[in-house]
């Protein structure tokens, strides 16, 4: 939904620039693109996340500046930050912090835009970019957090890597490059650490044509329905949107100050205190939290298909949560885009999340037992929303009336025949 | 369904999983940690000075023949938030002294000057011993790790400078590990060098004796498997090993054990007072802008249906 340009050049010097570099213009325009005038605050975590994606930039450069990526010193210069740097502890607890609130946020943003049908036509390039973008934060988070070289940072690289020997002929090439070597040392801490720094660059990058590519569609809404008349759907982002994110914003730096002042350890692995020691695997070798529903995805997998072995199909199951989301917009065969509409949906999405988060319990669990048949079935579960429910769900379902348009939808609430309960939920 | 029923499920089942981690943890063989409560616990919890220097001594006479504290040095006693840290001299120091860095204050120098450190080349290419300066990191008690092995018959004794954070639920376990030496039950047989400690996590169905197991080494039907495991360390404390200046502490192992949890939980966190601190003041500060922009919100949209 590109907008007409309302921007005019007050001054001399905004004419003179305007004519050659219009930057002006391209702020002015980002601050008034029309919104709807009905999004809720699930849509808010998409500023989140861009505050997210800065704070671990800046955090990280300045740790970038007292770190040293040497298999003999890294554990030590990131004590060194915690003691002798000033405000060092700072710096490393909002960034280790910060990088589970970042995938925290993704996840909502992620469950939001599943929901709502965001992914639907013409929103496809949108969900895309954004997967790239979940991609990268996965490598970004796993190369960040070798660097301490803790115990779990030594072994989790040493596991995960190794996942990559499972694929036939390319799997050990891919391994050695991965880690510069035939097992986790001093070239794989290096080049982790050029990797990590470079990473969020391009995320940046890939953020950036997620924002374009949506400012073309236009947002999506809690109706799923278009914008049909841009002064009556919609307001400008700015204040409107700016004010309501910076408040979400606000809202979400109490969370993260929580943990970052009074728990900072507590999303952490104390094993992770203990320097990366070759000789001595950890008990548990678990991943942080984040990766906990993709591990227990992989490690589902117990069983040969055919000439596929378990760890193999561990690997591809692992692989495949992730690449599913990139045809999603194709699997999903409902005309209607949200799921306020379609009550069957919404169980099955239900389910879906608490699959979601069962994978996350499971993951940190050992498998061995109840807990395997458990992540099984979850696992089952995960694929068959997206490979079964939801192309067969659309052609048979039974969906709600859809609202005329984003403002007829918000008029609604303040008619006297609503119930109080509807306007208390919006 | 809405958003909000959705949302109310999720957190009831991320309640569950993170109720069930809980649990999980005080499990794993051994036994559920005694709890203390800690000076240092909680938002507003600030280290026991006085507690942290009884800790430091309990350290240096009894754990420090082992164990070092390798991410520690003499300056940092001094440090503000440390256990040595003074505001102003006490008398006899020359007048103009800032006794509130560490490297001039009088007591860290006393400690630091009690070690020998090996210092050098010097301009002749040689080595050479000089006492301990404020900047000087603690020194361990062995060279290297094969000497900490071969003098403890094979263990490695850990350092302690984060053994606090290496652990889960750290103070607890440490404390509980302290005071927790126990005489083996009857059902299990130890050699001399192995000490059975309910609190640390291991598996006695190993060492039961062969009357309590069965051809394949299991332990018999009906057979209890005592919690924990057995280490190489014998019980480090007894009762009078420390003389404390203060006559009012006593000195018990429970005293010490708590004393030097106190200074380990530093060692192991010396800014946490500092971030305590930061965080109250951050707290309020983004509470106001939240309450701000909540208003802001409220008033820019009033006329907006939405």
């Amino acid at each position: 939904m590109s907008h007409p340009s309302t921007y005019k050049p007050g001054t001399a010097i905004e004419r003179w620039l305007d004519r050659r570099l219009p930057i002006i213009r391209f702020g002015a325009d980002f601050m008034d693109f029309p919104t709807p005038k009905n999004l809720n605050y699930w849509w808010t975590f998409g500023a989140i996340l861009a505050v997210c994606l800065v704070i671990q930039i800046i955090t990280g450069v300045i740790l970038a500046m007292h770190y040293t990526p040497e298999k003999t010193m890294a554990f030590n210069s990131v004590e060194h930050i915690m003691r002798d740097v000033n405000y060092g502890w700072l710096m490393r607890y909002v960034h280790a912090n910060g990088a589970s609130m970042f995938f925290l946020a993704v996840y909502i943003h992620m469950f939001r835009g599943l929901y709502y049908g965001s992914y639907k036509e013409p929103r496809e390039m949108v969900w895309i970019l954004g997967v790239v973008i979940f991609l990268l934060m996965m490598a970004t988070a796993f190369m960040g957090y070798v660097l301490p070289w803790g115990q779990m940072s030594f072994w989790g690289a040493t596991v995960i890597t190794n996942f990559f020997t499972a694929f036939p002929i390319i799997g050990q090439p891919i391994k050695t490059l991965l880690l510069g070597g035939p097992a986790v040392d001093n070239a794989t801490l290096n080049r982790f650490f050029s990797l990590h720094y470079l990473l969020p660059f391009a995320i940046f990058g890939v953020v950036a044509i997620h924002i374009w590519a949506f400012h073309t569609s236009g947002n999506n809404n809690p109706t799923g329905v278009e914008v049909k008349d841009v002064k009556k759907d919609t307001v400008p982002f700015h204040p409107y949107y700016t004010v309501k994110d910076g408040f979400a914003i606000a809202v979400f730096l109490l969370f993260l100050a929580a943990f970052v002042f009074f728990n900072p350890n507590g999303l952490g692995h104390p094993d992770n205190y203990k320097p990366a020691d070759p000789l001595v695997t950890p008990a548990h070798i678990v991943p942080e939290w984040y990766f906990l529903p993709f591990y227990a995805i992989l490690r589902a997998i117990t069983f040969d298909i055919g000439p596929i072995s378990s760890k193999l199909g561990g690997v591809l199951a692992m692989f495949g949560s992730i690449m599913v989301l990139f045809v999603l917009p194709w699997l999903d065969t409902s005309k209607v885009r949200s799921m306020r509409y379609r009550p069957v949906a919404q169980l099955w999405f239900v389910l879906f999340v608490i699959a979601c988060c069962a994978l996350g319990y499971l993951g940190g669990q050992p498998a061995e037992g109840a807990f395997v048949l458990y992540a099984q079935i979850a696992t089952a579960y995960y694929f068959a929303f997206f490979l079964i429910i939801l192309p067969f769900l659309g052609l048979f379902e039974k969906t709600k009336p859809l609202p005329k348009s984003i403002a007829d939808s918000v008029l609604k609430h303040d008619k006297p025949s609503s119930t109080p309960i509807a306007q208390a939920a919006e | 369904m809405t958003m909000k029923t959705i949302l109310r499920s999720f957190l009831a089942a991320a309640s569950a999983v993170a109720l069930t981690s809980v649990a999980d943890a005080a499990t794993g063989g051994a036994a559920e940690y005694k709890h203390n409560h800690w000076h240092f616990s909680g938002p507003f919890g600030a280290y026991d000075k006085e507690a942290v220097q009884r800790g430091f001594q309990v350290y240096k006479t009894v754990c420090a023949s082992c164990h070092a504290v390798e991410q520690l040095s003499f300056r940092n006693l001094g440090d503000k938030g440390g256990p040595f840290h003074l505001d102003e001299c006490p008398a006899g120091v020359p007048a103009g002294t800032d006794c509130s860095k560490p490297s001039d204050n009088p007591i860290v120098k006393a400690i630091a000057a009690e070690y020998e450190i090996t210092d050098g080349p010097d301009d002749s290419g040689d080595m050479f011993k000089r006492p301990g300066l404020p900047s000087d990191k603690i020194p361990g008690p062995y060279a290297n790790e094969q000497q900490a092995r071969a003098a403890n018959g094979g263990a490695y004794p850990p350092n302690l400078a984060l053994v606090i954070k290496a652990r889960h639920h750290g103070p607890d376990y440490v404390y509980s590990l302290l005071t927790g030496y126990a005489d083996a039950p009857a059902s299990v047989q130890l050699s001399p060098a192995q000490h059975y400690n309910p609190y640390f996590a291991g598996d006695m169905s190993q060492l039961l004796k062969a009357e309590y197991r069965d051809e394949e080494g299991h332990p018999l039907e009906g057979v209890e498997v005592p919690p924990g495991g057995v280490l190489a360390m014998k019980s480090p404390l007894a009762d009078g090993i420390v003389d404390y200046a203060d006559e009012h502490v006593p000195e018990t192992v429970d005293q010490y054990a708590k004393d030097v949890v106190e200074f380990l939980t530093w060692a192991s966190e010396p800014k946490m007072e500092q971030r305590k601190s930061l965080g109250v003041v951050t707290i309020g500060y983004l509470l106001i802008l939240t309450l701000i922009l909540f208003f802001s919100y409220r008033a820019i949209w009033a006329k907006i249906e939405h």
